[in-house]
C-alpha cells in the first residue's frame, strides 16, 4: 500500500487528499467515447505518438481549469464532425464523491453540471478539482515572451480563488473598450477633442480599478511563489545531492526565512550557485513603488496612463496595465532568456509548476499531478529528482511515449492507449 | 427552403432580436395557420408603430405626441431626473411606483467596440435640462455592466462641477433570494455597497 505509506508521511491534519476516480469523454478530441477509472498514486498512460494520451492529460485540466494546455479556444476540443464535447470527471475528496460535468460548446457558453444538478455558470465548477499539469509546452514558460509567464499567474490565481476568472474577464473587456477607443483616435490623426479625452479618463478610472485588483493579486502572488521556486529550483537542478521532498523543502525555506529574514537567491550570504532561481513581478509602471494596497495601485495605474498619454494616443493601444507586465525570471542574477541553456530552463519550467503545486497544496487540499510527456524532454538526472519530488503527491497522472523515460520511483498503475481505447494493464 | 413569399416572412422574423431560425419558422407557420383578423391585427399594430410613435423631444422615451406621458404629467417632481439608456428600462422603473420624478433616455451607453461614443448618446439634450438650474438631483440607472458604469461614470465627471447630487442605483443582492446562491461578484458589489443599519 504505497498510498497510505505517502499520506502518512506528511499529512498536516488540514490537507484534504483529492483525487480523480473517474474520466469520461464524449466527443472530446479523438475520442468517441471513453471511460477510464482511476486509482489515488500513480498512474501511467502508455502509448505511441498521436494514439491520444495527451488528450486525456488535456481533458483533465480542463475540468479542473476550464482551459487547454494546447490551445486557446475551445473548437480543437470537439472531435471532428461533432457538435459539442462532453467531460465527465468523478473527484473523490476527502472520501466523498462528485461528478463534475462540462458539455463544451465552441463559441457559445459552455454548462457544466455539479453532481448532475446544472450550475448557473460553468465558472462555479472551477476549484472543485485542481491540478498542476507539466507538458512540454512548459518550456515556453521560461523562453517564451510574457504573456506566457503573465498566463501562468493568472491561472495560478485562478486556481487558488476562482473568483479571479471573473476579474480577469472583466480587465480584458475594460481593455478591449479602451484600445478600440484609442485605436479609433489614431484612426483619425487629429489631435484628441476634449469631449474624447473625457470619454478616455473614463476608461482610464474602470482600467485602473480593474488593473489594480489582478495587480495585488498577482504581487501577492509572485511574494508566495519566489521561495518555493528557488527551492523547487535548487532540487531540480542541483547535481549530485539527492533531491530532498518538495514538503521538506517548504520547512527548509521557512527556516531560512526566520534565521535571516529573507528570501534565498536575494540574500547573499554565500547562496549564489548556478542553481539560485529568482522571480521578480516587473509592472509597466516603471519607477513606481508597488504596494498591495490596491487603491495606491490604482491611483498609480491611472497617472502612468496619464503620463503616456501622447503615446497611447498615436499608436492607438493601452500601454500600461497588468497586461504589459513580466515576470522576470533570473539564474544567479542573469535573466534566463539569452542566459540559461536548455537543461536550465527545462529545469526552471519544472521549478514554476512545482512551486504552483507546493502553493496550491499550503491551500488545504492536494492538487492532482499530471505528467504529460515531460520525461522524454529530461535528462536522467533531472528525470530521476522530479520522480523524487512528484512522488508523495496524493496522485500523479503520466503519460509517456516511450514507459523507460519513467523513473522507476514512478511505477504505479498502468494503461495501454492505443486506436481510441483505454485498456487497464496492470 | 420554402416557397418564395414563405421564406421571406421567414428571413424577416429571423432578424429579430432573440429569435433564432427555428422560432422564425415556428412563428411564420403559426400566422400561416392564424385567423386573417389576428394577422390583420398584428399588421396594423406594426404599421401604426412606425406611423404613430415617436420619441419625446424631452427625455427621448416613446411618445405618442411631441413629449411622452411622463413629461406631461405635472404632478411628476420637477427637480429630479433619472438617466437610463432606453425607453424599456423607463417601463421597468415605472412599475415600482416608486420614482416620482421625470427620466432621460440616452439611448444607448458608451461603448467604442461598437462605435458608440457619447456624441452618440442623448447627452447634449440631458445638459441642456440641467442648465436652467431647476434639477438639484440626477440618478443614474443605466446598465450595471461595464459599459453602464462607463457611462454613469461619465456623466458623474461632466455633472458634478454643475453642483446637482449625482446618485447611482445601488447594486447587489436580490431581494428574496438566499446568499448562498448569489456569484461573487454580485456578492462582492454589496458588500463595497454595505450601509449602516438604522435601529
Amino acid at each position: 500500500m504505497p498510498h497510505a505509506g505517502r499520506s502518512a508521511r506528511r499529512e498536516g491534519p488540514t490537507l484534504e487528499s483529492v483525487h480523480v476516480a473517474l474520466l469520461e469523454l464524449q466527443d472530446f478530441r479523438s475520442y468517441r467515447a471513453a471511460e477510464i477509472t482511476f486509482d489515488p498514486g500513480i498512474s501511467v498512460l502508455r502509448g505511441r505518438n498521436g494514439e491520444g494520451k495527451t488528450n486525456l492529460a488535456e481533458a483533465i485540466g480542463y475540468l479542473a481549469a476550464q482551459n487547454s494546455h494546447r490551445v486557446a479556444t475551445d473548437a480543437p476540443l470537439v472531435r471532428h464532425g461533432a457538435a459539442r464535447a462532453i467531460l465527465r470527471g468523478g473527484v473523490v475528496r476527502a472520501d466523498r464523491r462528485a461528478l463534475l460535468e462540462i458539455e463544451i460548446n465552441p463559441g457559445k457558453a459552455n454548462r457544466a453540471r455539479l453532481n448532475r444538478s446544472p450550475l448557473p455558470r460553468a465558472r462555479e465548477l472551477l476549484g472543485i478539482l485542481r491540478t498542476v499539469l507539466f507538458a512540454p509546452e512548459d518550456l515556453a514558460l521560461v523562453k517564451g515572451d510574457p504573456g506566457e509567464r503573465r498566463r501562468f499567474l493568472d491561472e495560478l490565481l485562478t486556481a487558488r480563488a476562482p473568483r479571479f476568472a471573473g476579474v480577469r474577464a472583466d480587465y480584458d473587456r475594460v481593455l478591449k473598450q479602451r484600445n478600440a477607443l484609442l485605436k479609433s483616435a489614431a484612426a483619425h490623426r487629429r489631435p484628441p477633442g476634449a469631449e474624447m479625452l473625457a470619454t478616455l479618463e473614463v476608461w482610464d478610472t474602470h482600467l485602473a480599478k480593474a488593473g489594480a485588483e489582478l495587480l495585488a493579486a498577482r504581487l501577492d502572488l509572485t511574494a508566495a511563489l519566489r521561495p518555493l521556486a528557488a527551492k523547487a529550483y535548487a532540487a531540480v537542478a542541483q547535481p549530485g545531492g539527492d533531491a530532498p521532498d518538495a514538503a521538506d523543502a517548504v520547512d527548509a525555506v521557512e527556516t531560512v526565512e526566520t534565521v535571516d529574514g529573507a528570501s534565498p537567491g536575494t540574500d547573499g550570504t554565500g547562496a549564489t550557485g548556478p542553481w539560485i532561481a529568482d522571480l521578480t513581478y516587473r509592472s509597466s509602471l516603471e519607477g513606481v513603488e508597488l504596494s498591495t494596497d490596491r487603491g495606491k495601485l490604482a491611483d498609480a495605474l491611472r497617472e502612468g496612463m496619464e503620463r503616456a498619454r501622447r503615446q497611447e494616443l498615436d499608436r492607438g493601444v493601452s500601454l500600461v496595465g497588468p497586461h504589459r507586465d513580466e515576470l522576470s525570471l533570473t539564474l544567479a542574477g542573469l535573466p534566463t532568456r539569452g542566459y540559461a541553456s536548455q537543461g536550465e530552463s527545462w529545469s526552471f519550467a519544472l521549478a514554476l509548476r512545482l512551486a504552483a503545486f507546493e502553493l496550491l497544496r499550503a491551500d488545504g487540499d492536494d492538487p492532482v499531478l499530471i505528467l504529460d510527456d515531460v520525461f522524454a524532454e529530461l535528462d536522467a538526472g533531472r528525470r530521476r529528482r522530479l520522480a523524487g519530488l512528484v512522488a508523495p503527491a496524493e496522485q500523479v497522472i503520466i503519460t509517456a511515449a516511450v514507459p523507460d523515460d519513467v523513473p522507476v520511483e514512478l511505477s504505479g498503475a498502468a494503461y495501454d492507449v492505443a486506436g481510441g481505447a483505454v485498456t487497464r494493464v496492470r | 427552403m420554402y416557397e418564395g413569399v414563405v421564406q421571406n416572412l421567414i428571413d424577416e422574423l429571423g432578424r429579430l432580436p432573440g429569435v433564432g431560425p427555428k422560432s422564425a419558422q415556428r412563428i411564420a407557420f403559426h400566422l400561416l395557420a392564424a385567423d386573417p383578423a389576428d394577422v390583420s391585427r398584428l399588421t396594423e399594430a406594426l404599421k401604426e408603430v412606425k406611423d404613430k410613435v415617436r420619441f419625446c423631444r424631452t427625455c427621448g422615451n416613446v411618445a405618442e405626441a411631441e413629449e411622452c406621458r411622463v413629461c406631461r404629467d405635472a404632478r411628476r417632481d420637477p427637480h429630479v431626473i433619472c438617466v437610463v439608456e432606453e425607453p424599456k428600462d423607463v417601463v421597468a422603473i415605472e412599475k415600482t411606483r416608486e420614482f416620482r420624478g421625470r427620466y432621460h433616455v440616452l439611448g444607448g451607453a458608451i461603448s467604442p467596440i461598437e462605435g458608440v461614443g457619447p456624441e452618440d448618446l442623448r447627452i447634449k439634450e440631458l445638459m441642456t435640462r440641467l442648465a436652467d438650474g431647476t434639477i438639484t438631483e440626477l440618478i443614474l440607472a443605466t446598465d450595471p455592466n461595464l459599459e453602464g458604469e462607463a457611462t454613469a461614470t461619465y456623466l458623474a465627471r461632466l455633472v458634478k462641477p454643475m453642483g446637482i447630487t449625482v446618485t447611482r442605483l445601488a447594486s447587489g443582492l436580490p431581494v428574496g433570494g438566499d446568499l448562498e446562491y448569489a456569484d461573487e461578484v454580485t456578492l462582492g458589489r454589496a458588500f463595497e455597497g454595505r450601509r449602516l443599519l438604522d435601529v
